[in-house]
């Protein structure tokens, strides 16, 4: 069952590129098809995880700290759908979006590769297989940044793989350090084996490692300039899923992974989480409010939403953790609304800047509805989605006795309602401009995968009401039993 | 030794200018970081971890590492292969490997 | 250099002698993955050094005669297929995949050879592409 939540995708990618030739538009029926099973099949993991807590599929057989095993639980299973609802919207979405690029089939095999490679990243239960499923997602998603080959788009993708290589290297030099010391490199006997043993000065380096190569990866303040330029010059799809799922489940998942359930999380580790997060925010807020381009826009207002996602992990508190991974979903779902939004623009006017654009609600009323959701929706205005997670997650810091930090996250969604209203009145309100009179609306297809994630982040807040909530809490009942989460492996197993 | 050389490819990375010369230092650093795996199972007078038909080892050195190492080259092939490939095409638009000089992105 | 493709006759000469050679070593390595050193990879590799090193002795056109872009990459998706599918047998009946009984004789492995010839397949056509593209890309430049 686990296992093919990484060889549908990679079945779908070589079948692409099996019969590319053969049969025209055959891609996007594989494509479709296949990110639609893999939905329903992480839509039914939540029904089986529920029943049994976790699950373990151990790969020809072997135990655990001898061989490989995949690893279910209520975290996993959050990912799993929030990664594949999302998608499978944007492989709806890139049915006619990317029948502006040459080789479509390209981007669907590439789009696979990268899919099986996250899924494997939720799912892998020992920390070389994480590195393995990291590597293959990151070097498609270098791939995809480039595949408009404009100047931009290569020296975008350029700047990212360096900086994404660099990240791996620091990965796997942890990697091989934790090695070193515990002689295993399955995490759940990585977790029992270090409880044992005197946290030491290697730990320490060890966890300074891992926080830079997923910091990496996860573009928080100090490690954040690849991303603005990688998000916004990729094709619009893609940025969808870069900066909706990709910086979540390379960066924040397996940050959370290892430093709650396997490092041990420590007080000085959470401050630091809850420092870095709180830059982030700040910073990506207000470098948000000076762009000019939508898509770059957006792709700093990511960065500032990491920061609350981390700032929640930092406080620590099941509440804080209910939060951070409500907004996590929250904000997968909207801001890969507001990128397709952009493309969609994009697609229709051929421009994205700011200045250019205007008045644009009369000619293409359902982006303009849906993206005026889903900038709501992230500045926290209250009935949507946005409103719920953020709410949650000062009320956490407060009760912590963050006060400071709880002022500070107020303030960037003020500032965060301020750049998205600028970026509705400039682009959707005021008056039309002359070149654009003639403008259509998209086609369907888009308009459908749109309205659907319209509609999803003005009822995510409804996560909170008693048949869902099970979901979410399962979800952070695995963070917090922290390193007890060996043992329940191996429970598990037995 | 292994430090050394990781250091030396990370200057080489972080101080270039050169695109090339930016790929070399993650291709040194990538190789550090194989000897360095394969040094953690090492094993003074250990053998080759290779189950033969007529004879018990035993003293072997570890084989994860190994296995763990033989991932990692091909990783950085692939690594490799598409860097080079974006860098030529970034000398066809731009005409130039300083990366000084290509800033089109800003902000 | 005159007007002829390639390079000159002594390298032509070696080549035309070698590549048989290396290419029989590669098959070698792939069959006998299972019990001594060696495998799909590894072999993979050294059958597309044999093409490789034809390339450059006889010039890029001689080679796409036999081995073009497109074929090079249906067969590398077929190899990832096969092993792929191999792997999804091996997970529906886990006995028959691993459980080979008689160690060290050539069929005692299971599927273990097969999976072994996918790969070969798979990274030996995946490497030779990855060249050929690289080459391509820079002919491509020159061209200009």
């Amino acid at each position: 069952m686990l296992l093919f939540f990484i060889t549908i995708p990679l079945c779908a990618a070589f079948l692409i590129s099996l019969f590319n030739r053969k049969i025209k538009n055959l891609s996007d029926f594989i494509a479709n098809l296949a990110t639609f099973i893999l939905f329903l099949f992480s839509l039914s993991s939540i029904k089986l995880i529920s029943l049994y807590k976790i699950i373990v599929y151990r790969l020809g057989g072997w135990m655990p700290p001898m061989g490989i095993c995949l690893v279910g639980d209520g975290l996993a299973s959050f990912m799993l759908v929030t990664v594949n609802l999302i998608s499978f919207l944007v492989m709806i979405y890139s049915i006619s979006y990317m029948d502006r690029y040459t080789d479509k089939w390209k981007f669907h095999a590439l789009f696979m590769l990268m899919l099986a490679g996250m899924n494997g990243v939720i799912l892998s239960g020992d920390l070389f297989s994480l590195y393995l499923f990291l590597e293959m997602a990151s070097i498609s998603a270098y791939v995809l940044v480039a595949f408009g080959t404009e100047p931009e788009d290569l020296e975008a993708s350029f700047k990212y793989a360096i900086m994404g290589s660099i990240a791996s290297i620091f990965i796997l030099l942890g990697i091989g350090l934790l090695y070193s010391y515990t002689s295993t490199l399955n995490m759940a006997d990585i977790s029992s084996g270090l409880l044992n043993k005197p946290k030491g000065l290697l730990v320490g380096f060890v966890a300074v490692l891992f926080l830079a190569g997923f910091g990496l990866k996860s573009a928080l303040v100090p490690f954040h300039t690849w991303l603005p330029d990688a998000h916004s010059s990729a094709p619009s799809p893609v940025s969808a899923i870069l900066s909706g799922i990709f910086i979540k489940t390379l960066g924040i998942y397996a940050l959370a992974r290892i430093f709650f359930n396997i490092l041990g999380i420590s007080d000085k580790i959470l401050f630091l989480f809850m420092v870095l997060g709180v830059l982030s925010m700040v910073v990506g807020a207000l470098l948000a409010m000076a762009q000019n381009d939508i898509k770059r826009m957006l792709a700093y207002s990511s960065i500032s939403q990491i920061g609350y996602i981390v700032f929640a992990l930092g406080i620590g508190t099941p509440l804080a953790l209910l939060g951070g991974l409500l907004h996590l979903f929250n904000h997968a779902v909207f801001k890969s609304l507001l990128f397709l939004n952009a493309g969609a623009i994009e697609y229709s006017t051929g421009s994205r800047k700011l200045s250019d654009l205007g008045g644009l609600n009369s000619k293409l009323p359902i982006t303009g509805g849906t993206s005026f959701i889903g900038s709501m929706s992230i500045a926290g205005i209250p009935p949507l989605g946005g409103f719920w997670s953020k709410l949650i997650i000062i009320i956490a810091a407060v009760q912590t006795g963050h006060i400071g930090f709880a002022f500070v996250a107020v303030l960037v969604s003020i500032i965060t309602l301020v750049y998205y209203l600028k970026f509705q009145s400039f682009v959707f309100f005021g008056k039309l401009n002359q070149a654009y009179i003639k403008v259509r609306e998209v086609p369907l297809v888009m308009k459908l995968a749109m309205v659907f994630l319209a509609g999803i982040s003005i009822f995510s807040g409804l996560l909170l009401t008693p048949p869902f909530k099970d979901f979410l809490q399962s979800a952070t009942g695995i963070l917090l039993s922290g390193t007890a989460y060996g043992q329940a492996i191996f429970g598990a197993i037995k | 030794m292994c430090f050394v050389l990781f250091s030396i490819g990370l200057y080489c990375i972080l101080r270039k200018r050169n695109i090339i010369k930016i790929i070399i230092g993650i291709v040194i650093v990538e190789y550090a970081l194989n000897l360095f795996l394969i040094l953690i199972g090492y094993r003074i007078h250990g053998r080759a971890p290779i189950v033969a038909q007529d004879q018990e080892i035993l003293n072997m050195v570890d084989p994860l590492p190994q296995a763990m190492v033989s991932t990692s080259i091909v990783i950085g092939l692939a690594i490799i292969v598409v860097l080079i490939s974006l860098a030529i095409r970034i000398y066809e638009k731009y005409g130039t490997f300083d990366i000084t000089k290509i800033r089109r992105l800003k902000g | 250099m005159s007007n002829e493709k390639g390079m000159s006759l002594i390298v032509k000469t070696v080549t035309r002698l070698t590549f048989g050679l290396i290419i029989i070593y590669g098959i070698y390595i792939v069959l006998r993955g299972h019990i001594s050193p060696g495998g799909g990879f590894a072999g993979g590799v050294i059958i597309t050094l044999s093409f490789i090193l034809l390339m450059l002795a006889f010039g890029k056109d001689n080679v796409l005669k036999k081995l073009n872009q497109s074929r090079c990459l249906t067969f590398s998706s077929l190899g990832a297929l096969i092993f792929l599918f191999i792997a999804t047998a091996g997970f529906i009946n886990k006995q028959k995949a691993v459980g080979g009984k008689e160690h060290f004789a050539i069929f005692g492995a299971g599927l273990i050879p097969l999976c072994d010839i996918a790969v070969s397949v798979m990274v030996g056509t995946g490497l030779f592409l990855m060249f050929f593209a690289l080459v391509l890309l820079v002919e491509e430049k020159e061209g200009k």
